[in-house]
Formats: structure tokens, C-alpha cells, sequence
């Protein structure tokens, strides 16, 4: 099998808030009936997580389940997993109105990790990342600068962000210049 | 800048998260129908100062369609709603009726 690589190969911007592409990971897109409680439980079953309402996401190391839209949600799970994960799937859902596809290849993940990440964020995104309406566990699909991405907080001072791999290298760039620019102090923790 | 509330996501969205799709509420005219009934559906829409009714997609979200009830002259938004419907629902309308009395949009009031 040909070497698989990453799209920027876990290129690091160093700084106050750190910049990092975090390497190969597993995606599956999961498209059916989100109700449904075979697709419910194949979901769990793979990420070891519960099955998040609309708006949030539960990821927890390599493995997570994002609430994408009403019918569809993204799988986490470590890259050399993906195949063995589509196959049970398969088996699970057979005869099932569903989509499963391997979508590994065709995004990037990037982690913005510092004391200011919110703001990093909140400068390229239309969206209210007030620590009050914005926190670990929320997930937002949305824009960065020009180009459609999704982001959720691994923790207080970690956003983890997806974008397709094409525009891996502009997002990148979006958020380390953000980064380098410094915090603006809009959330001021009292 | 408009912001609206997807319905699917439950979400407050910025007008740049969406596209516009235009008036709402059209009924197509497909084969069969009279000249100026195909006219009408291709070309003739609404264009009121005040109540609107129009079409948006949740493009850079969940990519779905939805529609939104609101006022081209203020830009008060009165409400958005799922589009698989063919009026808008009667909470919507209550709300623009006791915003704006008397309102009516083409076969709607």
C-alpha cells in the first residue's frame, strides 16, 4: 500500500498559541436517519462515545462522534482503523437506507492550543464564541476566513478544527497569522 | 448583517454562513400550464417594502434549505421555519400580525 501522508505533515507553528496539523486521522461520514437506533448504536459502539444531540460533538483522544446536520454525523477513529470500522458498518446496517464513506484522505485536522485559542477563533469565525454560549463539547460547522470548516473545543484553551484538505494550507496559515497577531482581550475572564 | 436561526441546527447564523435563494413560496408551473402562468413562476416575484417572505440555505452548516419571515424595510426578522411546507406556519404569521396589522404577500396575509 502507498505511504499515506497527512496534508501538511504535522507542520507545527509554534507560539503563544500553537498551531499544529495533527496528522492522519480516521473520518467516516455517516449519512441516514439519525434516529434510527441501529445507526445510533453502530455509532456508539465504534467511538466508545455517546451519540451528541444537534450542535454538539463528544470526541475523546482519537475517537468522537460530530453532529454535522439533522442526517449526518462524522466519525473519529484512528486512521488505520477506517476500513475495519466501514466493514462493521456494513455489517450492521445491511439493508438500511444509509451512506458510510471514508473521508480520511479528504480532510485535515488542525489543533489551535494556547491561552488565547478562543480569540484566535473568534477572529476568523461569524460565530459567538462567548466561553458563556461557546465551551467544550459544542461543535459549530462554519467558515474560516474563505473556506467552510468545523471546530470544537478538546478542552478550555484547545480548539480542534477540520477542514478539507485542499485549503489545509490557507487554513493553516488563516490561523497561525491570527495567532501571531496576539489576543484582542474581548474575553476577559472575570 | 442579518442573522438568522436555523431551524435544523438551532443555531443563530450569520447571513455570510448562508445564501440566498431568492422569494419563497413558489408554486411551479411545469408542462401544461398557460403562458402566463409559467410567466409568472419564471419571472414574476415579490418585491414589497415591509413583510417578506424568502428562501435561505444553511450553506457553510448544515446545508439545508429553510425559510425566513422578515421585513425588507427594517430588517426585523419574524421568524424562520422548515421549508417542507407550502404557507408559512400559523405561529409565524400570528407574529407578523401583531407586528405589522393588516400585512398580506401575495396570497398570504
Amino acid at each position: 500500500m502507498s505511504n499515506a501522508v497527512s496534508a501538511l505533515q504535522g507542520k507545527v507553528a509554534p507560539g503563544e498559541v500553537t498551531i499544529r496539523e495533527a496528522g492522519l486521522r480516521g473520518m467516516i461520514t455517516l449519512r441516514g436517519d439519525l434516529s434510527d437506533k441501529q445507526i445510533r448504536r453502530v455509532c456508539t459502539d465504534m467511538t466508545d462515545q455517546k451519540f451528541p444531540e444537534a450542535g454538539k460533538a463528544h470526541c475523546e483522544g482519537d475517537k468522537g462522534i460530530c453532529w454535522m446536520s439533522p442526517d449526518e454525523v462524522l466519525l473519529l477513529v484512528p486512521y488505520a482503523e477506517v476500513n475495519d470500522h466501514l466493514t462493521r458498518i456494513a455489517v450492521a446496517l445491511k439493508g438500511k437506507h444509509y451512506l458510510a464513506e471514508n473521508v480520511s484522505d479528504a480532510r485535515a485536522l488542525l489543533y489551535v492550543e494556547g491561552e488565547f485559542a478562543r480569540e484566535v477563533m473568534a477572529k476568523l469565525a461569524p460565530v459567538n464564541l462567548h466561553p458563556d454560549t461557546f465551551g467544550p463539547g459544542d461543535f459549530r460547522r462554519t467558515r474560516l476566513g474563505q473556506v467552510a470548516a468545523a471546530f470544537w473545543m478538546r478542552d478550555e484553551d484547545t480548539f480542534a478544527v477540520i477542514c478539507f484538505r485542499s485549503v489545509a494550507g490557507y487554513a493553516f496559515d488563516l490561523l497561525a497569522a491570527s495567532a501571531k497577531a496576539g489576543a484582542v482581550g474581548h474575553f476577559v475572564e472575570g | 448583517m442579518l442573522i438568522l436561526h436555523c431551524p435544523y441546527c438551532g443555531m443563530d447564523v450569520d447571513e455570510t454562513d448562508l445564501h440566498a435563494g431568492g422569494q419563497a413560496h413558489l408554486k411551479r408551473e411545469g408542462p401544461g400550464s398557460s403562458d402566463e402562468d409559467f410567466e409568472d413562476y419564471l419571472f414574476l416575484r415579490e418585491n414589497p417594502k415591509g413583510v417578506h417572505f424568502e428562501r435561505w440555505r444553511h450553506v457553510y452548516g448544515c446545508g439545508k434549505w429553510f425559510h425566513a419571515a422578515r421585513c425588507t424595510n427594517t430588517l426585523e426578522v419574524f421568524g424562520t421555519y422548515p421549508a417542507q411546507t407550502l404557507e408559512p406556519p400559523q405561529e409565524i404569521r400570528d407574529k407578523i400580525s401583531g407586528k405589522r396589522p393588516g400585512w398580506s404577500w401575495g396570497m398570504f396575509k
